[in-house]
């Protein structure tokens, strides 16, 4: 067997060559199946991304190849993208709940030959599109239910593909060699990867990333977080994503630590728990949920133990930061703390899988500042993070006891960062992409000649912290007719907030004034409507109705008069809102598949309620086209009211004005 | 997306033949001489009105109503009366119209209950739960995972049924019937109560059982639409009596059944 020290591991199979010799029987990866956590050494790893990887060559994968990975975080999905890169084929995450159409095009686009997907729904999906993508050989797939009287000609399962490897394997005594070989011959600079963004306007884009890219950025984040072999991490963001390619899959190449892969979406919760993960990463919206699911269940719980929760979750507010970052306390808020972390503290985080956390990161958007001192208080070490997927996720990121809510850290290892003088981020680092995937218009849109990449968010170094502050995508900061600021997303991110709304739209640019669109939160508002006896039949009926309006409107003069006491956003205040009356779903295009709102599409798709929040009308008719979950499609008609809110003066002169 | 082949796959051996079963309360007859078969493999709907005695029917094969008139073959075996413990041992099993779990214990301990039938250590093993009695368990825990997992409700195995909405509570009941291993299941009204999804959710779970295990399925529905997608042959009761009997398209033509549905005076 050929040997790799960590310098010479410069890509992905060299990598996982040499933790199946460091490493051998530590463990790699875990899958709880049939209720049980199934666990692969490394050396079994190996083994079966041998086999696999000798399978697909069999069926004819040839170097530089692409092959699409498409299902939900399992074992055999981590593998194939392995297999694929041995051979110098590369591996193409696709998102498993894009819809047919939006799977075809990048399986169009990118020229895929052979798939490995999860199941019988993403198969049938392939399959559905199958005269659009005629490159396409071969469907393999990791779970046999349901698919055994389906035509096997161009259909084969992951076992048997791995039986050709290991049939391969044993009829020919140079086949090991031979593969080892084709490993070895694996470049760092090699294109190892192209992950298609989901982008929040037109079609994906494919971002190409070589090894080194990929290995550079990941050994770098380690080495800021002091990442060991030791670390348990659970995967279960989307393969696509470039945040999940670097934490469960490049950071445990070079790390060595294992990563599990739940049962199924349902569990995440149950299953985090039970392998107490010990670094965590998700976008604010997954902690976001995490709290409105534990708001909601303690206005159901006695009396007694919503007290005690409300006290103690006071307490932590007030101190649990301050132990968190090591600065002096006084004795009493020691011990009251201590008692609150036994009482409150210790079984929430347990609830939550995050007993043993050292490092979370939240990332991809803007977390609620009280949503993030909510976690840190409770002496989660929760950090923010800036990346993308042209730089291999890390752009900066705060350092330990260094922490704001309001900023996205500093630069990371390696990385320089500059802001430009239109207010846009610029970045330069090992992990800066290669380009986009036939298109190098849109590269070159992207990279500056001399190697900076444009972000597209408009930001500014903090003087006083020298971290960098984020404040909306470039080209979304705008502003109201009498020019004050409007920065949506930071108006949006305030009311989402509130547990009871999901998401937010706010609009101005270029108008007299500020208004946004709700999305009421589901889970939150049915409990509370059923603790207030209102009767809704249906989420139309409950996102209308005049009480639901009157809590909102208090949410939303909160935030005015939060922004009211801001100076420059002082004129962002908002003056009208609405309800929407379905909500903004991906599968409608409103969002992107990571639950980004696409604020052109939406301004177009409710035009009718946009005119309506700038006429002064109290109330306007909508019907929109919705998608159902099996592609279908249907109308929702709805007639949407429209509520007036009242501005917040400050006594400020300067801030007269804008108000 | 089923191939064409599995249809015609299906034998034409029949599992369970009922020959002119007549079955009453006091004065009012439930069914009147009804006769049909169903073969090994198949999907077999019993459909008709309400009080058309669909659930008499069930209760016949199942051996909770003994049939005053009439043979049923089951496997070759002929009977006219039998006890719901027999028929279970032979293979028989069922879900209910109303669900009937044991509301206090979890899914997992639902479907557990329905591999009771297959427990050979006596019951001061299994007391100890030691030995050979643990081993036991494990096979059967091992199967009844391959059917939580199979029925995708991994995410409920602990919580309390009681607690679980409606559709889920069908879901698991259908688990601790398929957890008998049966070669013949019996379905009453499996979507009754159900919204959209939950129905196509159903109508996959039925299908699948029948195409991965070779489950021969017997159900019962109202529901014309969906019953006529999902099954190979249908028979029609109305009153008691059997009104028609055949492929969906057959049954779907027959004015008979069209009456029956739509109400003319009798």
């Amino acid at each position: 067997m050929a040997h790799y020290t960590a310098a010479q591991a410069d890509t992905f199979p060299k990598l996982l060559m040499r933790d199946a010799e460091v490493f051998g029987d530590r463990p790699a990866i875990r899958h709880k199946d049939f209720g049980i956590w199934q666990t692969w050494s490394w050396a079994q790893v190996l083994e079966n991304v041998r086999a696999f990887s000798i399978g697909l060559e069999t069926l004819g994968v040839k170097k530089g190849d692409t092959i699409a990975v498409v299902g939900s975080n399992r074992p055999r999905l981590y593998w194939a993208m392995a297999a694929a890169q041995a051979i110098g084929a590369i591996p193409v995450p696709l998102y498993a709940d894009s819809v047919a159409d939006e799977m075809a095009f990048v399986l169009e686009h990118a020229e895929v030959s052979l798939a490995v997907v999860e199941d019988q729904e993403q198969v049938d999906k392939l399959l559905s599109v199958s005269e659009r993508t005629p490159k396409l050989q071969f469907i393999v797939y990791d779970e046999p239910r349901g698919l055994r009287d389906y035509d096997h000609t161009r259909l084969k399962s992951f076992a048997d593909v791995q039986e050709i490897g290991r049939g391969e394997l044993k009829a020919s005594a140079d086949r090991l060699a031979r593969w080892e070989a084709s490993v070895g011959a694996t470049k760092t600079d090699d294109l190892a990867i192209i992950l298609y963004t989901s982008g929040t306007t037109g079609r994906p884009k494919g971002v190409m990333l070589t090894h080194e890219n990929v290995l550079v950025s990941a050994r770098n984040g380690n080495a800021f977080d002091n990442l060991t072999e030791k670390e348990e991490v659970v995967a279960y963001l989307p393969l696509a994503w470039v945040g999940d390619h670097i934490f469960s899959y490049a950071q445990s190449y070079v790390a060595g630590f294992c990563v599990s892969c739940p049962e199924s979406p349902e569990t995440i919760v149950e299953d985090r728990r039970e392998i107490g993960t010990t670094y965590a990463f998700a976008p604010p919206r997954i902690y976001e949920n995490l709290l409105t699911l534990t708001m909601v269940r303690m206005e159901d719980a006695s009396a007694f133990k919503r007290r005690m929760f409300h006290y103690f979750i006071g307490v932590a507010r007030q101190w649990g930061e301050k132990i968190l970052n090591k600065e002096p306390v006084p004795l009493h808020a020691r011990l009251l703390y201590g008692l609150g972390e036994f009482l409150v503290y210790g079984p929430l985080k347990n609830r939550f899988g995050l007993s043993r956390i050292r490092v979370g990161y939240t990332a991809g958007e803007a977390i609620g500042p009280e949503i993030f001192r909510f976690y840190r208080s409770l002496g989660i070490n929760l950090k923010q993070l800036y990346g993308q997927t042209e730089a291999s996720v890390y752009i900066t990121a705060q350092p330990d006891a260094e922490i704001h809510a309001d900023t996205v850290g500093k630069p990371n290892i390696d990385v320089d960062v500059k802001i430009a003088d239109g207010g846009e981020v610029l970045f330069r680092s090992p992990g800066v992409f290669i380009g986009y995937y036939k298109d190098p218009e849109k590269t070159a849109e992207a990279k500056t000649p001399d190697g900076w990449v444009r972000t597209g968010d408009a930001g500014f170094f903090d003087p006083k912290t020298g971290h960098l502050k984020i404040i909306d995508r470039a080209k979304d900061v705008g502003k109201l007719a009498d020019g004050a600021m409007f920065a949506p997303k930071y108006i949006e991110n305030k009311l989402k907030f509130y547990p009871n709304i999901k998401e937010a739209v706010a609009i101005g640019d270029k108008r007299g004034f500020v208004t946004v669109m709700l999305n009421i939160d589901l889970t939150a508002v049915a409990s509370w409507a059923e603790r207030n006896n209102v009767v809704y039949g249906s989420y139309q009926e409950l996102a209308g109705h005049p009480r639901v309006y009157d809590m909102l409107a208090a949410h939303v003069d909160e935030v005015n008069r939060s922004l009211a006491e801001e100076g420059i956003m002082a004129g962002a205040q908002v003056r009208r809102f609405l309800i929407l009356h379905k909500e903004l779903d991906a599968d409608d295009g409103e969002l992107t598949r990571t639950m980004k709102v696409r604020r052109g599409l939406i301004a177009e798709r409710y035009a009718p309620l946009v005119t309506a929040l700038y006429d002064s009308s109290p109330e306007a008719d909508i019907s929109t086209e919705v998608t159902f979950e099996d592609g279908r499609k249907g109308v929702i008609a709805a007639r949407v009211k429209i509520r007036d809110m009242t501005v917040h003066q400050l006594a400020a002169p300067t801030l007269e004005r804008a108000a | 997306m089923r191939a064409p082949s599995e249809k015609e796959a299906k034998t034409a051996e029949v599992l369970l033949a009922i020959e002119d079963v007549s079955l009453s309360f006091g004065g009012v007859k439930a069914i009147r001489g009804v006769s049909f078969d169903i073969r090994k493999g198949e999907i077999r709907a019993i459909i008709g009105p309400n009080g058309a005695g669909k659930t008499s029917m069930l209760n016949v094969i199942n051996g909770f109503y003994h049939p005053q008139e009439g043979r049923i073959t089951f496997r070759g075996e002929q009977r006219r009366a039998m006890r719901p413990y027999a028929a279970a041992q032979g293979g028989i099993a069922r879900t209910f119209q109303n669900v009937a779990l044991f509301r206090g214990m979890s899914a997992l301990d639902n479907i557990m209950a329905g591999r009771t039938l297959k427990m050979r250590k006596n019951f001061f093993w299994q007391m100890l739960r030691h030995g050979p009695a643990m081993a036991e368990e494990v096979e059967h825990r091992r199967k009844v995972e391959e059917i939580i997992d199979f029925l995708e409700i991994q995410h409920i195995r602990r919580t309390q049924v009681a607690k679980l909405p409606y559709g889920l509570q069908k879901r698991v009941e259908l688990g601790r019937a398929l957890a008998m291993d049966p070669d013949l299941l019996l379905l009453d009204e499996p979507m009754a109560g159900m919204n959209l999804e939950e129905k196509e959710d159903m109508s996959r779970f039925i299908l699948d059982v029948n195409s991965q295990y070779g489950t021969t399925i017997a159900l019962i529905g109202h529901d014309m639409g969906v019953v006529m997608d999902l099954s190979d042959r249908v028979v029609v009761l109305d009153y008691g009596r059997k009104i028609a009997d055949g492929t969906p398209e057959e049954v779907k033509s027959n004015q008979a059944v069209i009456d029956a549905y739509l109400g003319v005076a009798h």
